[in-house]
């Protein structure tokens, strides 16, 4: 049952997420304290992915919630099958059934639509449970959902109810748009991803793009780091990294110094909005270019 | 302080000395504004007496996924944690303190702490300040305040106490009601159960209609809830302003104390979040933390650079798609006007509305011809004069529509 630390980051290396040196710590107090993870960092990290890489990490399901604003207990929870429902009665009606009995049946299991949050909890396989940007979700969804996680059981009025079969892995992760409240941080433990170190970030591409080499997934990460302290509105993220390396690999590039041109173009494919687009000026790029050995 | 801190459990007891050490920790650690509760110092109790406390790098990951809640807590974790448990980076801050006399009393302290005590520790971590706002609530001897560049700072403490006119608050407070009240509330997407309204609520009719053997004779709509219309101030607090700065205060203590969703920041050469001390709900005390707040206020404006502070780290989490941003400034400005109308764009991309309140507008002959705020000018919405309890008044209407 106990899993160590160790071998959390091997499971974690082998589904090809490059882990920093404390998330492995943190996945470990989950699995020992049975807690929810909050995660937190800019859009790009790849706050997602650590979700996925625990599921595979397990060999258990995803479950994903998307969070967004006017979120509400139907989509996230359950909702009745109405049209369902009514055929249901129509035919019974034709048949001259018991009204009592119909109304028992048609608030039965079977008419239940399920929803990612109670498809979580009736699973009996641990699933994680990822609830993905919890702070596009409004207030009332959050004192909501704080109560599932502390108890893991829903009542639905019609049914009675539900306890969790398995309590699930959640994972939480969140943006900051909108500052979380104090009760569900507490709940949680937290871990705040940070743009990955020239290493890490060499050693993600070489997981992901393994035709990339050694020498020229080290330019590009150095290259990275430079473009990041830039004063630029939208920081390149993970997922840049990869679709530019995946560039250069496409163009042929073997070596960032051989081909200014291409990396100037291509660099500016990284970038998202037009202000950034202008401050990174062709000067800006050999000078970037020449801090990578 | 005891030996080799970082293997202090050895066996899965946990003795004493680890536990009360703990406890010590967690003192420390809510002095620089960790939210702790009993359940977070159970579940390290259980961490401490895990395997994962052999080694002091596991550790100090494990405890700070368990302890920390938010970013600021996160950067200022690992110094803290090297202070006290391995009693390093102490005398580093102690040095980097700019006060003598603090450094003399830190000395004086450490002298006559008796041997072995745990305090020293304790004493250490409020040494240690990050850049969170609750840390600059207390009163410091220099130690870790924020340093400003500022051309013309204005180190004196200003007194936002003298405004304390028990009716001028009252007719503000009056004032900032009526205009919440007033406020049009926004449309949101949520959604609730009305008799009329645009959608068919399905649940709720199936479930009305149960009694009539589910044929849905009574039929149940859901509509849009409102919401209200969340209002993001700042006030600038320079000396150019000076004359205006008690009326606008006593006007956003009033907003704040009526709108469910309002924030509140001070600038003048930087910015700071005040939201939490206007909110107290008694005036004396709230200006009194407002004073320990405003450092520097009352010296020069840097409108750009503030802006530059609040959309940087403040906007993401205060402005939402039906925020108004409510500016007060006179618009003079120390700063490049190029930055400021790059900060105003940026802040015009967020919210909804910006209004700008130029005091200076009420006088006679006043054109808006400073630089600064011909940059902004183009980014306003509403531009409108406010240099007392009556142009503020008058404004309502105005304010009303937005």
């Amino acid at each position: 049952m106990t899993i160590t630390r160790e071998e959390i980051s091997e499971r974690l290396a082998a589904t090809g997420y490059v882990a920093d040196r404390e998330l492995p710590i943190a996945l470990q107090l989950m699995e020992m304290l049975g807690r929810p993870l909050l995660l937190e960092g800019e859009a790009g990290v790849g706050k997602t992915e650590v979700a996925k890489a625990l599921a595979q990490l397990h060999g258990s399901v995803l479950i994903r919630l998307q969070c967004y604003e006017g979120l509400d207990q139907s989509t996230a929870l359950y909702e009745w099958n109405y049209q369902r429902q009514l055929l249901a009665i129509r035919a019974r009606e034709v048949a001259g059934a018991d009204p009592d009995a119909v109304e028992r049946d048609i608030f039965s299991a079977r008419f239940l639509l399920e929803r990612p949050l109670l498809a979580a909890i009736r699973r009996d396989d641990r699933p994680v449970l990822l609830i993905d940007e919890v702070d596009r979700a409004d207030e009332e969804f959050e004192a909501f959902l704080l109560e599932l996680l502390s108890d893991f059981q829903v009542s639905i009025p019609e049914l009675g109810t539900i306890t969790a079969k398995s309590i699930p892995r959640v994972v939480l992760t969140s943006n900051n748009t909108r500052e979380l409240s104090d009760a569900l941080r507490r709940r949680c433990l937290y871990h705040y991803l940070d743009y990955p170190d020239v290493e890490r970030e060499t050693r993600i591409i070489l997981a992901r793009l393994p035709d990339v080499g050694t020498g020229l997934a080290v330019q590009i990460a150095r290259m990275l780091e430079g473009v990041r302290k830039e004063e630029l509105r939208k920081v390149p993220g993970v997922a840049e990294t990869l679709d530019w390396a995946a560039a250069l690999l496409g163009l042929g590039v073997n070596n960032l110094h051989d081909d200014a041109d291409t990396v100037h173009e291509t660099l500016r494919c990284l970038l998202k909005t037009h202000e950034d687009r202008a401050r990174l000026t062709r000067e800006v790029s050999a000078r970037l270019l020449g801090k990578v050995a | 302080m005891g030996g080799e801190p970082h293997r202090l459990v050895d066996a899965a007891c946990l003795s004493e000395l680890a536990l009360t050490r703990l406890v010590h920790f967690t003192q420390v650690l809510r002095r620089n504004a960790f939210i702790i509760g009993l359940k977070e110092s159970e579940d390290a109790a259980r961490v401490l007496a895990s395997d994962a406390a052999s080694r002091a790098a596991t550790l100090r990951a494990a405890l700070k996924s368990i302890f920390c809640a938010r970013r600021s807590d996160w950067d200022k974790f690992d110094d803290i944690f090297a202070a006290y448990w391995l009693d390093r980076g102490r005398r580093r801050i102690v040095r980097m303190s700019p006060h003598p006399r603090a450094q003399a009393r830190a000395a004086a302290q450490a002298l006559a702490r008796p041997e072995g005590a745990p305090s020293p520790a304790a004493g250490l971590g409020e040494l240690i300040t990050g850049d969170d706002p609750s840390s600059l609530e207390k009163p410091q001897d220099g130690v870790g305040r924020m340093e400003g560049a500022s051309r013309a700072e204005h180190l004196a403490e200003t007194d936002f106490r003298k405004i304390a006119d028990p009716d001028a608050i009252a007719e503000t407070q009056a004032l900032a009601a009526r205009l919440a009240s007033k406020m049009r509330w926004r449309l949101s997407r949520r959604q609730r159960a009305r008799t009329k309204g645009i959608r068919l609520d399905l649940r709720r009719t199936i479930r009305r209609n149960v009694c009539h053997g589910g044929v849905p004779i009574e039929l149940m709509w859901r509509s849009r809830k409102l919401k209200p219309l969340r209002l993001v101030m700042l006030l600038d607090v320079s000396g150019s302003m000076s004359l205006y700065t008690s009326l606008f205060v006593r006007f956003i203590h009033g907003v704040l104390d009526h709108f469910r969703e309002a924030d509140a920041f001070l600038f003048h050469t930087r910015l700071a979040h005040v939201s939490a001390a206007l909110r107290e709900k008694d005036v004396g005390r709230a200006l009194e933390r407002l004073s320990l707040l405003a450092q520097g206020a009352g010296g020069g404006t840097r409108i750009g650079e503030s802006l530059a502070t609040f959309n940087r780290w403040h906007a993401p989490s205060v402005i939402g798609s039906r925020t108004c941003v409510l500016i007060i400034s006179d618009g003079y400005d120390t700063g490049t006007p190029a930055a400021l109308a790059a900060e105003m764009r940026q802040l015009k991309r967020r919210c909804r509305r910006i209004v700008w309140l130029n005091p200076m507008l009420g006088w006679e002959g006043y054109a808006p011809i400073a630089q600064g705020m011909q940059a902004a000018l183009p980014y306003v919405d509403l531009f409108a004069p406010a240099h007392n309890l009556k142009s503020l008044a008058a404004l309502e209407p105005y304010l009303a529509r937005l």
